[in-house]
């Protein structure tokens, strides 16, 4: 399913995968410390006054607001990282949890506001993959993406979403182009060479040489799978989960056809 | 009207003044009437290749802020009849390369010419950009390696999107590959990428394979385009590249390394 952005307004919600780093532990220890992908809300904060984010808040929240329950959330402070005043952490912290958000961290801030972040109890951030930017269509009503089926049926669906449509391109895609299948499949009949960056929403099929980059459900679909004919991708991401290959392709699947698909958050590489 | 031919590559060093220069004067060596322009504004290669820096009075940079005519800009080779320079200014930097007064100049040539090869400058900056626009075709130069192939992939790509044949959604540029500096011993020794791989990583058509010689770096020096080194491998190859360009069925050569007879395996020459 297509993801929410919503940019109009003060604040909005997306997801980014954040990935934690991984630390090997021994197995008799009372703790192990492992790595694992998250799908998180992102609260982009484009204003500085509390109350002015708490009408925004409050409007994109009675959307869905049985999901966004006790849901935590990553702040993302690059539109006011330039604002010299000091931020309120802690009214934001207090305005989050009457809304029964949990802030866990915040992200693009500048290193006072960071420091500000830090003694109100909150994470820095760095890195994240973010979803594409959506310049040319500043509203985007779709279903979220991180919604499980219950949560679709408790919110109120804002609007339904806009049809699959699939792109096909013959050209060759090379080295610094990107080409995006907004909403549905991206399907490729010429080789995508290194440098070059295949995005879609939905599955990506191409039918030559993979040497680029190709990410498939952009916007949280775990359902996208990515067919190519033969396999030497740089990159490779679904929903999120992405494994990038240097010189330690496998034998068993390097040029050869392939499908990637996940399977519980781990990517899957078959030859077909 | 005239075609207009970029010589084209990303990468710097490749060989696209080289190739240029002998692709220009192939072209006018079989009567076509022809100008090569340098497009490397700030640098000025072209001349020294072509044996006409003494003779540059006007350049490019001057005819597109009107402050001299084509005619007394454009410099006539020596050695050829159908061959015009127009070479780069060395004061002025790359912004002086507006795209109205790049238009207005080759759409004039464009009435005289049979063929304007434009030499473009390395990058995918300003320059590069508007040697390329107002192509029709493109001659796409590569080193057999892997950063040189990289480069020309991105510039295919510049191509396809930034050229005002794509702009204006006409027929797109014709691209023709020109592998440079092939050394088929070092091929074979795995040191260098072959034309298959290159082929197959571009896929666009080959048009030719220059061999690495010493012929190349003796005619830069002196000033004559290698192309008239009738004798050296990489002369007779811009000449097949220019006879396929003009439709001319060529098979390949210099593709395999030179095989040691028995005489020189015994006595190692």
């Amino acid at each position: 399913m297509p993801g929410e952005i919503i940019k109009n307004g003060e604040i909005s919600l997306q997801t980014e995968v954040t990935e934690s780093i991984k630390t090997p532990q021994k197995n008799n220890s009372a703790v192990e410390l492992k790595g694992s992908v998250f799908t998180l809300p992102i609260l982009h904060l484009q204003a500085t006054s509390i109350p002015a984010i708490e009408v925004d808040l409050l409007t994109h929240l009675s959307k869905a607001r049985k999901f966004f329950e006790n849901a935590p959330v990553v702040i993302d402070l690059k539109s006011i990282a330039k604002v010299e005043q000091d931020f309120d952490f802690h009214g934001l912290m207090k305005l989050l949890s009457q809304q029964r958000l949990i802030p866990v961290g915040v992200k693009n801030g500048s290193n006072q506001q960071n420091a500000l972040a830090v003694s109100a109890g909150l994470a820095i951030l760095k890195g994240g993959i973010s979803p594409p930017d959506v310049e040319e269509k500043p509203i985007i009503k779709e279903k979220p993406a991180f919604a499980t089926d219950n949560a679709i049926k408790d919110s109120t669906p804002v609007v339904v979403a806009e049809p699959d449509k699939t792109k096909v391109v013959t050209q060759p895609v090379r080295s610094g182009q990107q080409v995006y299948a907004k909403g549905g499949d991206l399907i490729i009949l010429a080789p995508v060479n290194h440098g070059a960056e295949i995005i879609a929403d939905g599955n990506i099929h191409i039918y030559s040489t993979m040497r680029g980059r190709a990410l498939a459900g952009v916007r949280g679909d775990v359902n996208a799978n990515i067919f190519c004919q033969s396999m030497e991708a740089e990159l490779v991401a679904i929903a999120g989960n992405f494994r990038v290959f240097e010189e330690d392709m496998p034998a068993e699947i390097k040029s050869k056809s392939v499908r990637i698909h996940l399977d519980n958050e781990q990517l899957v590489i078959t030859q077909i | 009207m005239g075609k207009i031919i970029v010589v084209t590559s990303g990468k710097g060093g490749v060989g696209k003044t080289t190739t240029s220069a002998s692709f220009a004067t192939g072209l006018a060596k079989r009567g076509n009437k022809t100008v090569v322009i340098d497009f490397d504004v700030g640098l000025r290669n072209l001349d020294l290749i072509m044996g006409c820096e003494r003779r540059v009075v006007y350049d490019f940079v001057n005819v597109l802020n009107n402050e001299a005519s084509l005619k007394q800009a454009l410099i006539k080779d020596k050695r050829c009849d159908n061959l015009f320079v127009l070479p780069a200014s060395q004061t002025r930097d790359k912004d002086a390369l507006t795209q109205e007064g790049v238009g207005r100049v080759l759409d004039e040539l464009k009435e005289d010419f049979d063929y304007i090869v434009c030499d473009s400058p390395a990058g995918i900056e300003k320059g590069a950009v508007m040697a390329l626009y107002f192509a029709d075709e493109a001659l796409i130069v590569t080193n057999p390696e892997v950063s040189s192939v990289r480069d020309s992939d991105r510039i295919l790509g510049i191509l396809a999107a930034k050229s005002r044949r794509a702009e204006q959604g006409d027929d797109p540029i014709k691209e023709h590959l020109v592998i440079t500096r092939y050394s088929p011993k070092r091929v074979e020794m795995g040191e260098m990428l072959s034309v298959e791989d290159v082929q197959e990583l571009l896929s666009i058509p080959l048009i030719g394979v220059i061999p690495e010689s010493e012929a190349v770096l003796s005619a830069s020096n002196s000033g004559v385009p290698v192309i008239h080194d009738e004798p050296s491998s990489s002369g007779q190859a811009y000449t097949d590249v220019v006879s396929r360009f003009m439709g001319e069925d060529k098979p390949m050569r210099f593709l395999e390394a030179e095989k040691k007879g028995l005489l020189k395996r015994i006595f190692g020459t």
